[in-house]
């Protein structure tokens, strides 16, 4: 594998086989020296044209404890304010003989492109509205941590799906693994033709809760427009979780936030900080992943 | 001397084998005798067995780009693009830099083109003054200068009280307005068409309804006003049963499609590359299939290749920043010729749907058929001529299509402007 743009790509072997060399980096990362010399000598570069903190460090993390030398752009900083295009900001660097480019940017298919233009390794860290790859396994290594597998799973999805690059990759992730996917949404938030997902719509937040696991995805009304929910509010009333909501939900139901949360709208705190919530670890857990993803790509 | 194009399966009410004589720019006889010995003695032959004789294409729907985007094409190589495509006479969009808003930017286009002399152009005029949707331009003195029609094309007109008094007021002048249907609110900013392909791809999206909503605006407009509104590249099936209904209604209304939305659907924007980005954007099979079949019925009255030339530098981009549009002059053939073969249309069709209907919308009786006494405007195809879409054929400034370095059949092998050679393979 030269890339990592899309979940789409990956096979049920490949997924697995992530997801058992991101076990063994876990382990790494419980140590007191959370060194491995795996990486040591690679340049990898975080391109980010969006801001981000929570999957920049992640990355920047893995890539250290992998004794790789790792560099951080930001598009604030960059050339791209002097007018240079995606393709050639992404040549230039390239130029300096990097191997791995870790890419986010604003627009869907933004890494599809950089790696069709580029020898160095791209790993789409989120293209626009259409994918973040890393934190569906990230997702996936979480459940499976818990679970064991995947056998019979249930997962459903609530927020907004249509403008979500988290919810289209942990589609295909979950469906590859077989893993069967429900979608709960307001219309304004559930793309026109959700059979393209192929994941069924649940209309209730009690057919939503009654899955193995709960995957909240962050609310973003600064980005979505003032048109798709009313109010905050009024979202957390109908479309949010509380502890009342999960009286119909089975006892061992896993919830799942990709963060940031805004505590009381898409879960209550009482739910972020619940037993139950996985949160955390997804956090601790991306570390792992991306590990994984950038030895695996470099291979 | 005459030109003599022998034996050729001449397109007229019928197909025949015929020979076409062209003396002095104008189309002296078609006849099925043989010409005489003293005649061929005295002319140019051209062997057409095989070949079919078709009047030239009338393309209503061309970006020329010039003046202001010389960089993604003039009216020089549009003009070449054309005469390789067949294509004799194309109507000019007026979305240029100055835009084409007044009398003196109409007259110099039209003698820029017949300096260059390879196709007539006839330009659209903005409907707006700077094409902004709020105040209308000089009508009467644009048409004076030669323009065949207004249009804010690329800017669709949001005000329906702008739409209407420019109705009303190109009526009086029996002219009409060419519109680009979008609602830009429901369009959004969008990339592509909203379906099941948009969901799996993640790219932002406008349903179709974007169109139809205002293609019913406008049919409303047209009744209101007597007005007359050609609907220019039609993409969804929702248009199409809107503008069956207002024709069966009696409306004073017309429409054309891209031979791109009769061939291409949204599947092709999976991959993310730009080429296949245009507005409107490509639909769904369901729609291509609607689209085809009002092409038959007559809903749709003809092809137009909203021929839009970007330069590479605006297209290698993201999917969300690159431009919209496609080259098409020299694919309106190729495309077609394939819905012939697969006897989807016949030849007479073919001839109708490029050259009849457009010279009926655009009130030009001196072209648009095979008549003798008529300018000799007239493409000579090859059906079966095989080739790659690529730089040794392609005329234009940009290569701007999802055809490029694709294998094509079917192409004008001899294209003739007021009986001179424009173009020859």
């Amino acid at each position: 594998m030269k890339d990592l743009i899309s979940t789409k790509d990956i096979s049920k072997d490949q997924l697995i086989s992530i997801l058992d060399t991101a076990e063994s980096f876990h382990e790494i990362n419980r140590r007191d020296i959370k060194k491995t010399p795996a990486l040591r000598g690679k340049t990898i570069v975080n391109l980010f044209f969006e801001n981000s903190t929570r999957t920049r460090t992640s990355f920047e993390i893995a890539a250290k404890r992998l004794s790789a030398d790792s560099i951080n752009f930001t598009a604030a900083s960059s050339s791209t304010q002097k007018g240079e295009t995606l393709l050639d900001t992404i040549k230039n660097i390239e130029a300096m003989q990097t191997d791995i480019l870790v890419l986010r940017h604003e627009a869907s298919g933004a890494a599809k492109l950089a790696a069709k233009h580029s020898k160095a390794s791209v790993i789409n860290a989120g293209d626009g509205i259409n994918e973040h790859p890393t934190q569906a396994l990230l997702d996936i290594f979480t459940i499976r941590r818990v679970k064991g597998g995947f056998e019979g799973l249930s997962v459903c999805i609530m927020g907004d799906i249509a403008h979500s690059r988290v919810a289209r990759s942990d589609i295909w992730a979950l469906r590859t693994l077989g893993v069967e996917v429900k979608l709960f949404a307001p219309p304004t938030l559930l793309p026109n033709d959700p059979n393209g997902l192929g994941c069924k719509v649940v209309s209730s937040k009690r057919d939503a809760v009654k899955s193995d696991v709960v995957i909240a995805l962050r609310i973003q009304r600064e980005r979505q427009g003032k048109l798709l929910i009313p109010s905050l509010r009024e979202y957390a009333r109908f479309f949010g979780l509380n502890r009342d909501d999960l009286k119909y939900a089975p006892k061992d139901l896993l919830l799942l936030h990709p963060g940031p949360v805004n505590r009381g709208v898409e879960l209550t705190s009482a739910l972020v900080d619940a037993d139950n919530s996985l949160i955390l670890d997804q956090v601790e857990n991306g570390v792992s992943v991306r590990m994984a993803v950038m030895c695996m790509l470099r291979r | 001397m005459p030109l003599i194009l022998k034996d050729g399966f001449v397109v007229q009410e019928k197909v025949r084998q015929a020979n076409l004589i062209i003396d002095d720019g104008i189309i002296a006889d078609i006849s099925e005798t043989a010409p005489t010995d003293a005649l061929i003695a005295d002319s140019t032959v051209i062997d057409c067995s095989g070949l079919y004789i078709l009047p030239g294409l009338i393309d209503m729907h061309v970006h020329l780009r010039e003046p202001g985007y010389e960089y993604k094409e003039d009216i020089q190589s549009a003009s070449r693009a054309a005469a390789y495509g067949g294509v004799t006479t194309i109507c000019s969009m007026a979305n240029t830099n100055p835009p084409v808003d007044n009398s003196s930017i109409v007259s110099w286009i039209k003698n820029r083109s017949r300096e260059i002399g390879l196709c007539d152009v006839l330009p659209y005029a903005a409907l707006t003054k700077g094409m902004k949707g709020e105040e209308l331009t000089e009508i009467g003195d644009i048409l004076s200068a030669g323009a065949c029609g207004f249009s804010d094309d690329g800017f669709p007109i949001s005000s329906s009280e702008v739409m209407r008094r420019g109705l009303e007021y190109t009526r009086f002048f029996n002219s009409f307005i060419a519109c680009h249907e979008e609602d830009r609110e429901l369009f959004n900013n969008a990339s592509m068409h909203e379906g099941k392909i948009s969901a799996q791809c993640g790219i932002r999206s406008a349903p179709a309804e974007a169109e139809s909503v205002m293609v019913a605006r406008d049919i409303e407009l047209a009744r209101l006003t007597g007005g007359r509104v050609h609907f220019c590249h039609i993409s969804s099936k929702h248009s199409v049963e809107l503008i069956r209904r207002a024709k069966e209604a009696g409306l004073n209304i017309t429409a054309e499609v891209t031979p791109n939305h009769l061939s291409l659907t949204d599947e092709i924007c999976q991959d993310y590359d730009s080429f296949a980005k245009v507005n409107p954007p490509l639909r769904e099979e369901s729609d291509r299939l609607a689209l085809l079949e009002a092409v038959k019925s007559g809903v749709i009255d003809c092809i137009a290749s909203d021929h839009a030339p970007h330069h590479i530098d605006d297209k290698l981009k993201e999917f969300d920043c690159a431009a919209f549009g496609m080259i098409g002059l020299q694919l309106i053939i190729p495309l077609l010729t394939h819905f012939v073969e697969e006897g989807f249309i016949d030849w007479c069709e073919f001839a109708k749907i490029t050259a009849a209907n457009p010279a009926k919308i655009l009130n030009l009786n001196d072209r648009g058929v095979l008549r003798k006494g008529l300018a000799a405007d007239i493409a000579v195809i090859d059906p079966k001529s095989e080739y790659i879409f690529d730089e040794s054929v392609n005329a234009s400034k940009s290569y701007n299509t999802p055809f490029w370095k694709k294998k094509l059949r079917g192409r004008a092998v001899y294209t003739i402007k007021g009986g001179k050679a424009a173009a020859k393979v």
